[in-house]
């Protein structure tokens, strides 16, 4: 595999604020620089900041590289100079092949042109051939579902026509490397499935892309590799589920384990106390990401204080929108006695291929069931999460579908089937 | 500053692979990106290789130009009809400028095709950096091919008033002589003159908005330092010189040379005209190039 994309120390450097001349007109500007000869300040430091700072990365033959940061970044600058759209500051890159964007849709499109017209037009401003259009315009056509309306000029078209028609265009274009930067994000749901299942060919046929979203999932799904951006420089970089690990962990703040040292702080009652919860996979270890073909493990450590009641061990498992997943208790016998004071260790393990994907976070209680009512003695609500994803190998519920399955679970079952 | 080099391609791919050989490509495309130089030169290959999308540019504009109008093409004709027509009557009749020899109304339409192949070309070329903020801010190309199809554009409408102007000299019996063969140089100085100040325009448009106001104040002053209502043999030696020093000058005197067979132009002014127009390019390009990188993050 060949280095394709090989970036370092890219910088860029904007001004802001004082600079004001950049957008207006020639009289302020000049008054601005009169002001500034007269006050005897020639070198007025305008106020700047690093947009990026010192990035370096490579990406290879056939490899998606995922990009991720918080807003602000500089995940966008980095795709400008890559696009070559700005130029950076400092540093260098290079490339090899030709670079297309995805930066945004129907980039070029003019409302009074007809459909037609505009496949040339705008694929001519993406990159392509004359020839490589013509060769592709009936499948463009196909793929955007506009065919009626072809000679039609686009300004009379609906916005989801004209969205379908710019991406037909945009997903026909067939560079070497592809810049993509959130388009996943608009569209409706069966845009946003056919532009992920789009990206996954793309990927899967030996192309190169860069990714860049605030979609972590479509990010895990897609991305070998991926980088953390955050203000400007490259603070993690590597296996795509430890960078979104990592990342999940610094934003929302929430990871795989929390402890508490301190047993009178710790939440719960005279009777039992938290010592620590954690998110853990087959081996025992804490993870913040998930297979969803491996099982989890919900591991609840407590400490029971004094002797007397019942009590049994409990957690929820939430979507990423807060919808409760489940709620699981253990059952077994050995909970109806009376708990003897000392220190437990409990784990639900979640099968392997029950969990949809997405980011799951987690309750964990130690109750006591008064039936129909349970009495909580130790609770921490949202003390965990992890980040479920799926690889799309085919062996998951998944199978070779790459689009969007909804629910709060997605078992992998058992299919009979019988021939009459 | 950003470049391509384009190496030479393998040896041709056997027949067994791939119809789209990405190796191939790769190995022809290598692109580096660097930060903005100061002296950026002109890459001629990367142009070449951008040539498609110049001509789509084009035939955008075209396509676009008189759409939703009812008369269409023929505003090429109406327009430059009207200023002849007012020239006619009012530098003409009345305030009687000279002419030369030839008729009033065929000289004047001549001129004012010349002419208003540059001011259409100028107005049209220095806007049209900041008319497609979408693109510029969006992908990339190189930049110059905005202001080059809009000096190209005014080609067509140029031609199509020619017809009349053809229809006109017919109508005066002023046939031109073997002059005519060089006549599309004066249009070539007029494109090259026209590009060279909408270079420098196109780029300070996207810092100053103040251009478009600007230029059509110049436009009003511009004919009657460029000899479009009256013969430039009309004026004192001296003047011509002066005059001369605007390229549009030579453009407008010279075509009416050329297609009318007017007055031969005085050499030694024709090349200071051509002087200046070269100069004017070289600068305007020169400041075009060295403000392409923030055009970007300006705009």
């Amino acid at each position: 595999m060949t280095v394709v994309v090989a970036a370092e120390g890219l910088s860029k450097r904007y001004r802001i604020g004082q600079h004001k001349a950049a957008y207006g007109t020639l009289r302020d500007s000049v008054v601005h620089q009169v002001r500034r000869f007269r006050s005897g300040h020639l070198h007025e430091p305008a106020e700047e900041i690093w947009a990026i700072k010192d990035v370096s990365f490579e990406a290879r033959d056939g490899e998606v590289l995922g990009v991720i940061g918080p807003n602000g970044a500089g995940k966008s600058t980095l795709l400008k100079i890559l696009t070559r759209i700005t130029t950076p500051t400092a540093g260098r890159a290079e490339i090899r092949g030709r670079v297309g964007s995805l930066l945004e849709v129907g980039t070029g499109f003019h409302p009074e042109l007809t459909g037609r017209e505009n496949i040339y037009l705008n694929g001519s401003i993406l990159g392509m051939k004359r020839s490589e259009i013509s060769r592709n315009f009936d499948a463009i056509v196909d793929f955007s579902g506009v065919a009626k309306f072809i000679d039609t000029p686009v300004k009379r078209y609906s916005s989801g026509m004209f969205v379908r028609l710019a991406f037909s265009v945009a997903a026909h274009f067939e560079p070497e490397i592809m810049i993509v930067d959130e388009v996943l994000a608009v569209g409706d749901a069966d845009f946003q499935r056919r532009s992920m299942g789009r990206m996954e060919s793309i990927g899967d046929s030996g192309r190169t892309v860069i990714f860049v979203s605030h979609n972590l999932q479509g990010i895990l799904q897609l991305c070998d590799r991926a980088i953390l951006l955050e203000k400007g420089h490259v603070v993690r970089s590597g296996a795509t589920p430890d960078v979104v690990a990592y990342y999940e962990q610094q934003t929302i703040g929430m990871g795989p384990e929390v402890a508490w040292t301190d047993p009178a702080t710790a939440p719960g009652d005279e009777l039992v106390r938290l010592e620590s919860v954690r998110i853990v996979d087959e081996d025992g270890s804490s993870t913040s990401t998930a297979d969803v073909r491996r099982p989890l493990g919900i591991e609840i450590a407590f400490c029971v204080l004094a002797d007397g009641r019942p009590i049994v061990p409990k957690a929820r498992v939430l979507d990423q929108h807060g919808a409760i997943c489940f709620n699981v208790m253990d059952v077994s016998s050995r909970w109806h006695e009376p708990t003897p004071p000392g220190e437990y260790v409990a784990t639900a393990w979640i099968p392997p291929n029950l969990l949809n994907e997405g980011r799951i976070s987690v309750d964990v209680d130690v109750v006591t069931v008064a039936s129909p009512k349970l009495i909580p003695h130790a609770s921490a609500y949202q003390a965990v999460a992890c980040h479920v994803y799926d690889t799309g190998e085919g062996d998951s519920a998944r199978g070779l579908f790459s689009g969007q399955l909804r629910g709060a679970v997605r078992p992998l079952l058992d299919w009979t089937l019988e021939e009459r | 500053m950003t470049e391509t080099k384009v190496k030479p391609p393998r040896a041709p791919a056997p027949e067994t692979s791939p119809p789209r050989s990405t190796e191939l490509d790769r190995a022809r495309y290598v692109t580096v990106i660097r930060p903005a130089t100061q002296m950026p030169r002109i890459d001629l290959r990367e142009l070449w290789r951008y040539r498609e999308l110049l001509g789509i540019f084009v035939w955008r504009d075209l396509k676009v130009r008189y759409k939703q109008t009812v008369i269409g093409g023929a505003w090429a004709i109406f327009q430059p009809a009207l200023t002849a027509l007012v020239y006619t009557l009012v530098f003409g009749r009345f305030a009687k400028f000279p002419s030369g020899r030839l008729p009033y109304p065929v000289f004047a339409f001549a001129g004012v095709l010349a002419w208003q192949y540059f001011s259409a070309s100028l107005n049209i070329a220095s806007a049209s950096i900041v008319g497609n903020v979408p693109l510029v801010t969006k992908v990339y190309f190189p930049r110059l091919l905005l202001p080059l199809a809009g000096v190209v554009v005014p080609l067509i409408d140029l031609c199509l008033a020619g017809f009349v102007l053809v229809a006109m000299m017919a109508w005066y019996s002023t046939w031109p002589g073997a002059a005519v063969l060089v006549a599309p140089f004066f249009i070539l100085l007029a494109l090259v003159a026209a590009l060279g100040a909408a270079l420098a325009l196109s780029a300070l448009n996207t810092r100053y908005r103040d251009v478009p106001y600007a230029i059509p104040a110049f436009m009003q002053v511009l004919p009657f330092l460029s000899a479009v209502p009256f013969a430039l043999d009309g004026v004192p030696l001296r003047w011509q010189w002066v005059l001369s020093i605007n390229p549009m000058t030579a453009v407008v005197s010279g075509w009416r040379w050329a297609v009318l067979g007017g007055p031969q132009p005085i050499l030694g002014q024709l090349g200071l005209s051509v002087g200046v127009a070269i100069l004017v390019f070289i600068g305007g390009l020169a400041y075009f190039r060295r403000s392409e990188p923030r055009f970007a993050d300006t705009i």
